[in-house]
């Protein structure tokens, strides 16, 4: 015991980096939804509105130059957060679904035709799914899907017999949002290069958690939202590789994305400009800057270690409740672990989850193909983040313990 | 608990377990189906009306101990009514929920239905608990 409350006071608490738990007493087990904000993110915000807010790239005065600066600075910050060559392969925009939909639209739409196939896992949020099938019925290209076996994740004969010479986009999840299963990235890009395929990663759900480092993995397009990794609302990335980035047509026109506009034509910007329309989120780019500096200043290994111990743990403690039904993967998971109790509907058990302050999402998870194929409407989803410790799982299972002696009758039917 | 108790009190979880009115109606005059594609509710309808009365009334379809049972008890509360009838108690419980006022010989009409006023407390759950008294309404205007 003693040993046990030793180690415990070595750990850092990072709760207290986050003001929404001061004077809150909540469990909040809904990162994947969006994580909570440190202090230092909402510092950074505050800062730029305070001191250095105006349109980027539009004045010549000296604080429009700065506001430009800061943005240029974010974008190289992410460059070198995903590791990419160049700060030109960022792409800022408001979410990873639009950053999906700029590569449907701008890759998909230009470069397939009838005949050629799109694969994709059934482990895809929808925002990885719906701009295909728009795509696929523009072009007439084929959507296949990689299944997931009885644990939850991709056979290695799967890829190798869904992608062939027909396909030319794969478009894979790191770690599904669903059931937490850690795809096999580097076995799909493989594969997806090796038929002449581009491949599109999701991290949506990874980047808070693990390293992607785009050059080692070789992806050709990553998607991410900034506000799942601690970061504002409202801003997302897409990295692409310069060559398919160049050749690729602009997604969403209007300001500042252009070169010459004349009356019929217009002669459009360079990268990453190219891309982003308008008068772009300045301070939002600021706040996934700091989300950066955050995740970096504790480094990946031991935000791998924190979170893997507590998702073991809570898997374990999920796993001794024979009314519990568990919905993801013994081994090669991440931060997300999806159940059901027994006769109890996932809504029902979020609201009285809810009833004891804990905060967990219940429903299909925007990935109705994936509950359909698993032959089940909706989960109860419990997601990790660093604020996260042994105590927020303790009063989890208490609360479902409480839930199921309340309603043995109904459960036990 | 105590909120617990509120919400998931015996008559809900009996009535969202029961297959009472959980079946086909063979004899159907009319059926409409409902859906929440927030949480992926759906809720099948069917009524049996002669000469202006509802007969028979039966549902099927998957959902939450509120959907289920809020279905289950608007059956059993608008079964023998009227067309005309059914509609009046259908606006009162929307009027409930919506926290207006009821008046004792409008609580009454409602019957076991009453039981669903908590609702109003937790906005999140009031789709769950409309869902098949809306899709009554549509039906029966049909």
């Amino acid at each position: 015991m003693k040993k046990l409350m030793g180690s415990y006071k070595m750990e850092k608490n990072f709760k207290n980096d986050f003001p929404i738990f001061k004077g809150k007493d909540i469990v909040y087990l809904d990162s994947a939804a969006t994580s909570q904000k440190p202090a230092c993110v909402l510092d950074a915000m505050r800062d730029f509105y305070k001191k250095s807010n105006a349109n980027p790239y539009r004045g010549a005065y000296g604080l429009s130059v700065e506001a430009t600066t800061v943005y240029n600075n974010a974008r190289q910050s992410v460059a070198d957060f995903l590791n990419a060559k160049e700060s030109c392969e960022i792409i800022f925009t408001k979410n990873a679904t639009e950053s999906l939909n700029l590569i449907a639209y701008s890759y998909g739409l230009s470069y397939l035709k009838k005949g050629d196939e799109i694969v994709l896992t059934i482990l895809e949020h929808h925002s990885n799914i719906v701009p295909w099938q728009k795509i696929s019925k523009q072009t007439g290209a084929k959507l296949k899907y990689l299944y997931i076996n009885k644990n939850f994740e991709i056979d290695e004969k799967e890829i190798e017999e869904k992608i062939t010479k027909k396909t030319k986009v794969v478009c894979a999840v790191s770690v599904s949002n669903v059931t937490g299963t850690v795809n096999n990235i580097d076995k799909i890009i493989k594969k997806a290069h090796s038929v002449g395929a581009v491949a599109v990663v999701d991290i949506s759900q990874s980047v808070a958690h693990s390293k992607f480092d785009v050059q080692k993995t070789n992806a050709d397009f990553v998607a991410f939202s900034a506000h799942k990794m601690y970061g504002p609302l409202g801003i997302g990335v897409l990295y692409g590789k310069k060559e398919l980035l160049e050749k690729m047509s602009p997604f969403l026109m209007g300001g500042d994305m252009i070169e010459y506009v004349y009356e019929q034509e217009t002669t459009f910007a360079e990268l990453p400009n190219k891309f982003e329309a308008g008068t772009q989120n300045v301070g939002g780019a600021v706040g996934l800057e700091a989300a950066i500096k955050y995740l970096n200043s504790i480094g990946f290994k031991e935000i791998e270690k924190h979170e893997n111990e507590l998702l073991s743990y809570a898997y374990k403690s999920l796993k001794k409740l024979p009314y519990v039904t568990i919905y993801s993967p013994e081994k090669n998971r991440s931060s997300v672990i999806s159940f059901n109790i027994k006769n109890i509907h996932p809504h029902d058990v979020s609201t009285m989850l809810d009833m004891a302050n804990i905060c967990v999402r219940a429903g299909n998870h925007c990935a109705q193909p994936l509950t359909r194929f698993l032959g089940i409407d909706s989960t109860v989803r419990i997601s990790f983040a660093l604020y996260n410790d042994k105590s927020d799982v303790d009063k989890l299972i208490l609360q479902i313990k409480n839930i199921y002696e309340k309603f043995k009758k109904y459960i036990e039917g | 608990m105590e909120e617990m108790d509120q919400i998931y009190n015996e008559m809900i979880m009996e009535h969202s377990m029961s297959n009472k009115n959980r079946k086909p109606l063979e004899k159907a005059t009319s059926c409409l189906l409902g859906h929440n594609p927030n949480c992926g509710d759906e809720i099948k309808l069917e009524i049996l009306v002669k000469d202006g009365k509802i007969v028979d009334a039966a549902f099927s379809g998957h959902g939450c101990a509120i959907s289920q049972s809020s279905t289950s008890i608007m059956i059993d509360t608008i079964k023998g009514k009227t067309v005309e009838e059914a509609k009046k108690i259908i606006e009162i419980y929307l009027k409930m929920i919506k926290r207006e006022k009821l008046s004792s010989k409008e609580k009454s009409m409602l019957g076991d239905a009453r039981a669903f006023e908590n609702i109003s407390n937790m906005p999140a759950r009031v789709k769950c608990a409309v869902l098949s008294w809306h899709t009554m309404q549509d039906l029966l205007n049909k």
